[in-house]
C-alpha cells in the first residue's frame, strides 16, 4: 500500500514553499506529487524544482468538489504508469489549493473500489500561516477545517511574525484541533515529518492536555473541551472507564456521523474494547473513518478509552449523554 | 455492489473492515464475520425499535429493513443502514436527538 500525504492549507500558508524543501529530502525521493490549483492557468507546479513525470498539475480547479474524479483519475494512472514498468514511486503528496476541504480526497482514498486497495492515507499536513492565521480562523471555515483535519501542524512565516503572534497561533492550535503535534516550518525536514502520520496519535492523546488560564475552556464543564467563538468550533474529550462494546460503539458512531458528520470535523481515540488486551484506535475526518487500527500497546498511563472530538455547533454535553445512552457506559468523564 | 451508487465491492466499512495486518476486525473468516452481523443487528434493533422497525439478515447476505405496515427496503450494506431506515420511517434516526435519548434512557432504568 502506498501511502498519500495530503498537504492543505490556506492561500498563501506556504503550502508549496513547504513542498519544495520536502522534496529536497532523501526520504522523499521516490515521492509522486500532485498539485491542484483553483483557477484556469497553474502556477504553483513552476514553483517547483522537480519538475518530472512524478509531478502531475491538476488543472480543473478546486480539488473540493469538483476534481474528486481528477484526483481518482490521476493517481489510477500513477498507478497504472507504475505497473507497466514507466515511473517508480513509494508514496504519493498531494498539495490541495488553500480553499480545499481535505475530507472528499480522503473519501477518494477509502471509498474508491480500486484505489483503496493501492493507496492508503499517509496522513494530513496543514501549513498554518502564523502572521495571517488568527484572521484567517476566525472568519475562513476552510482553515479551520484544514486545520482540525491535521496530523501534523507546520507553522509557517515564524520568521515574519512576532512571539505574542506564534503564542496567540499556537494556543488557537491547541484549542482546535489539541490531538495534532504543530512544528515550525524552519526545522529540519526529518523533524517536521518525524512520526508523522494518522496511526502515530497516540501520544498525542495519552497525555492529558494541562490546562493554563489562557487555555480558554470552560472549566465547569463536566467534559474537557476548547471553544473556537468565531466560528463555534470545539474541541473535546471523553475519558471513559471500562471496557467499550465494539459492536454498540460502532452503532452509535456510525449514526453520529451519518447525521452530523459535516459538522465533526474530526474524531480520534484509543479505545479499550471488552474482550481486548490491546488498545484500538479510530480515526475519522467528517463522514469518514479510516480502518481501526489494533495498536501493540497501551501508551504510558491509565488504560482509559479516549475520543477527541473537533466539532462546530454542536454541544458536547449532547455527545456525552448520547454516548452514554447508546453503550450504557456511565463513567465518562474529563480528561484535565 | 453498492445498492444505491452501483460500486462494485464497497462493503468495506470500518466497523466490518477487511481483514488485514494492523487493522481491527471481527472480519476473519464466515464464523467471526456472522456472528458479528448477528450482533449487529441486534444492536441496530435496539435503535430501530425506537420507530418501530425492525433489521433483519436477508439470505445470509444482504439485510432487509422493515415498518410495521409491511413495507421493507434489502440493501447489501450496513453502511446503508440508517439512509434507508430513514427513508423507511418517514423520519430521521438522530443520536443527539432529545426525544430518542430520553427512550433509551428510560429503557435502560427499566
Amino acid at each position: 500500500m502506498t501511502p498519500v500525504v495530503l498537504l492543505t492549507g490556506f492561500l498563501g500558508s506556504g503550502k508549496t514553499t513547504l513542498l519544495q524543501r520536502l522534496l529536497t529530502d532523501a526520504s522523499m525521493a521516490g515521492a509522486a506529487v500532485l498539485i491542484n490549483e483553483f483557477g484556469e492557468v497553474g502556477l504553483d507546479h513552476h514553483l517547483l524544482d522537480r519538475i518530472d513525470d512524478n509531478v502531475v498539475l491538476l488543472k480543473s480547479g478546486c480539488i473540493c468538489c469538483t476534481v474528486r474524479g481528477e484526483v481518482a483519475d490521476a493517481l489510477s494512472n500513477l498507478n497504472t504508469m507504475r505497473a507497466s514498468g514507466d515511473i517508480a514511486f513509494d508514496r504519493v503528496v498531494i498539495e490541495t489549493t488553500g480553499l480545499a476541504d481535505p475530507y472528499p480526497v480522503l473519501q477518494t482514498l477509502t471509498a474508491h473500489p480500486v484505489l483503496r486497495s493501492h493507496f492508503v492515507n499517509g496522513g494530513v499536513l496543514t501549513t498554518v500561516d502564523a502572521v495571517n492565521a488568527n484572521l484567517q480562523v476566525e472568519h475562513r471555515a476552510e482553515a479551520v477545517r484544514q486545520i482540525a483535519a491535521a496530523d501534523r501542524i507546520v507553522l509557517t512565516k515564524t520568521d515574519l511574525a512576532t512571539p505574542e503572534q506564534i503564542s496567540d497561533i499556537r494556543a488557537r492550535l491547541l484549542r482546535i484541533n489539541p490531538a495534532a503535534r504543530s512544528v515550525t516550518s524552519d526545522l529540519d525536514v526529518p523533524t517536521i515529518l518525524g512520526g508523522f502520520g494518522p496511526a502515530t496519535f497516540a501520544d498525542t492523546l495519552s497525555s492529558d492536555h494541562v490546562c493554563t488560564p489562557t487555555c480558554g475552556h470552560d472549566h465547569h464543564h463536566h467534559g474537557h473541551h476548547h471553544h473556537d467563538a468565531d466560528l463555534d468550533v470545539t474541541s473535546f474529550s471523553l475519558v471513559i472507564d471500562g471496557a467499550i462494546d465494539w459492536t454498540m460503539f460502532g452503532t452509535w458512531l456510525t449514526l453520529l456521523l451519518h447525521k452530523h458528520g459535516d459538522r465533526i470535523f474530526r474524531v480520534k481515540g484509543i479505545l479499550a474494547l471488552e474482550g481486548e488486551d490491546r488498545p484500538i484506535a479510530i480515526h475519522g475526518v467528517q463522514h469518514l473513518v479510516h480502518a481501526p487500527t489494533h495498536m501493540d500497546h497501551w501508551p504510558a498511563g491509565p488504560r482509559q478509552s479516549r475520543l477527541v472530538f473537533i466539532m462546530e455547533g454542536i454541544s458536547p454535553d449532547a455527545i456525552r449523554r448520547s454516548f452514554t445512552a447508546f453503550t450504557g457506559l456511565a463513567d465518562v468523564r474529563a480528561a484535565a | 455492489m453498492c445498492s444505491l451508487c452501483g460500486i462494485l465491492g464497497c462493503d468495506d466499512h470500518w466497523t466490518n473492515a477487511v481483514a488485514r495486518p494492523g487493522v481491527y476486525t471481527r472480519n476473519h473468516d464466515s464464523q467471526s464475520r456472522r456472528a458479528e452481523s448477528a450482533r449487529r443487528v441486534k444492536a441496530a434493533n435496539e435503535i430501530l425499535s425506537y420507530r418501530r422497525l425492525k433489521l433483519d439478515i436477508w439470505q445470509s447476505r444482504s439485510y432487509i429493513v422493515s415498518s410495521p405496515t409491511g413495507a421493507s427496503s434489502v440493501f447489501e450494506a450496513l453502511s446503508h443502514l440508517w439512509p434507508e431506515a430513514e427513508t423507511l420511517a418517514g423520519r430521521e434516526f438522530d443520536p443527539l436527538d432529545e426525544g430518542l435519548l430520553s427512550w433509551m434512557e428510560e429503557r435502560a432504568r427499566s
